[in-house]
């Protein structure tokens, strides 16, 4: 098998380990369903209740997409605009990290009372957990462009628009998806957290009800399937980092597309 | 008049500071002129203030006091008719190596405006850098599939590619071993002699000044000043046999000994 191969297939056999590992434990310690269910309970349950999973994953997707997508163009902007002047950067970035420490579960029931229960509160609470790392890492991509680089463009009579085009964004790319990465996985914890705090709809809400009926494996089965969202939001950013930054790997990969070999 | 004059001219730095011990001296009533044309050397010990003259020149950096004078203007703002290559290649990793030669042309007019139109002719005078510094072949590659000297060699055609009539070269070979060190002294010879632009350059390397420039200016430690000036008439071109030659190695002791007694100023 070709080390390739094998990279391929290590996350599915490491999935197999956990789920091993879960039932295990189940076994040895004679666990009760209603406390940990077994992994085959839970793919019934996953069954079972296939359409409602469904119905309120969808619910979850849009309500975080957009938190996600709201945070991705807020971060986007204020990472530009704090990394490119160090006077914005001293000032701003302790607020953004004082804001970023404060728990987001405290702030659902702050936003339940200014736009009332729903899906606007687990939009802002997606928002919230998830601009952070976008903000941080383009800021730092532009705070970090060599001096150098700024002098030739300076001596040229470049303008400050044509630095941000010609050298910043492109220079961010990898920073900015690395963070997307990381964002997307936060601001599905930011909806569901939401969602069982005051959510009508969505995986949360799910899980709310489901743990109040003692249906154990209704509520790994939702569990299941945020991971899953979530993993699979991920793979989706890879694919295009990959495909946009291939310049900044240099190994593996990048190298057999640029020499074709 | 020369084309380049400082007259008198000092940089602080930190010169908004209150406290005074913030600032520094960087240099101190430099006095230079440079003809259209002339290539120039300054070389003096690490830190005192070389790269700063350049920024001066450039107009990156404005005097404390003092006037800088390039083309019978007083320089105010960068001036868009200078090139530049630092020890770093800074060469863009996400463009290959056409493209990063070819970036100033998206950014000084008239070239700007024509980008378009001048499309193909733009692609051929970057070819005809890349050749002359010995990197036919290359445009297609990215920039890490380079060696050092292989990005230096980019790096001087990005610096020439819109025709600049000054070319600033701040250390552009400290990174490099010798025997590339020494391959890129030649292909700057033939650059400057195919272009003809006034080059100043900043080393700490003496037998690389004494091979490329016309005039050697040795600057004393900080605070950078001017302590002599030395005219370096070996014929061109000139060629590593040269360096071995009494008199070049003459002038090379020769500008050490100013060095090191500007040391102890």
């Amino acid at each position: 098998m070709t080390p390739k191969s094998q990279q391929k297939l290590a996350p599915w056999i490491a999935t197999l380990a956990l789920v091993a590992a879960w039932w295990l434990v189940i076994r040895l310690f004679d666990i009760k369903s209603f406390i940990l269910p077994t992994p085959w309970e839970t793919l019934q349950a996953i069954y079972q209740f296939r359409y409602p999973l469904f119905v309120h994953g969808m619910a979850t997707l849009g309500t975080t997409l957009l938190g996600f997508i709201a945070a991705v163009l807020f971060g986007m902007t204020v990472g530009i605009l704090i990394g490119s002047s160090r006077l914005l950067y001293s000032g701003v970035y302790p607020l953004l990290v004082g804001f970023n420490s404060v728990p987001k579960a405290a702030l659902v029931p702050v936003f339940v009372i200014w736009f009332g229960a729903g899906t606007v509160p687990a939009v802002f609470t997606a928002f919230m957990l998830s601009f952070f790392p976008v903000v941080a890492n383009v800021a730092t991509a532009f705070a970090t462009i060599e001096p150098e680089l700024l002098e030739v463009m300076g001596s040229l009579g470049a303008t400050r628009w044509d630095m941000t085009r010609k050298i910043g964004i492109p220079r961010s790319l990898p920073f900015f998806f690395a963070s997307l990465k990381i964002a997307v996985t936060l601001a599905f914890v930011g909806s569901v957290i939401a969602e069982i705090v005051a959510g009508n709809s969505g995986i949360g809400n799910v899980m709310l009800v489901a743990s109040s009926n003692f249906n154990v494996p209704l509520v790994f089965a939702a569990l299941v399937v945020v991971g899953v969202m979530g993993v699979g939001m991920y793979v989706i950013f890879d694919f295009f980092e990959r495909r946009m930054t291939a310049w900044s790997v240099r190994g593996g990969d990048a190298l057999a597309q640029t020499i074709g070999g | 008049m020369s084309f380049i004059e400082l007259t008198d001219v000092d940089l602080v730095y930190g010169a908004a500071a209150q406290d005074k011990s913030a600032q520094t001296l960087a240099v101190a009533s430099a006095t230079l002129s440079i003809e259209h044309g002339e290539f120039l050397a300054i070389v003096g010990p690490s830190g005192c203030g070389k790269s700063t003259l350049l920024k001066l020149i450039s107009g990156i950096m404005r005097p404390s006091r003092g006037k800088v004078i390039v083309d019978g203007k007083e320089v105010t703002r960068p001036l868009k008719t200078v090139g530049m290559a630092f020890q770093n290649a800074t060469l863009l990793p996400w463009r290959n190596i056409r493209d990063n030669i070819m970036l100033p042309l998206e950014i000084v007019e008239p070239y700007r405006s024509r980008q378009k139109a001048d499309r193909e002719r733009n692609r051929e005078a970057a070819e005809v850098l890349l050749e002359k510094v010995g990197l036919s072949g290359f445009g297609d590659s990215m920039p890490w599939q380079l060696s050092g000297g292989m990005q230096q060699r980019a790096q001087l055609c990005r610096a020439l590619i819109h025709e600049p009539s000054i070319l600033l070269l701040d250390e552009p070979f400290a990174a490099l071993d010798t025997f590339t060190r020494e391959d890129l002294w030649a292909v700057l010879q033939d650059l400057w002699s195919f272009r003809k632009c006034t080059i100043i350059l900043v080393t700490h390397e003496l037998r690389e000044a004494v091979y490329l420039a016309q005039t050697v200016h040795v600057m004393s430690a900080r605070p950078g000043r001017i302590l002599k000036t030395t005219t370096i008439d070996i014929p061109r071109p000139r060629t590593l046999e040269c360096t071995f030659e009494p008199d070049f190695v003459e002038k090379v002791h020769d500008l050490r000994h100013h060095i090191s007694r500007g040391k102890q100023h």
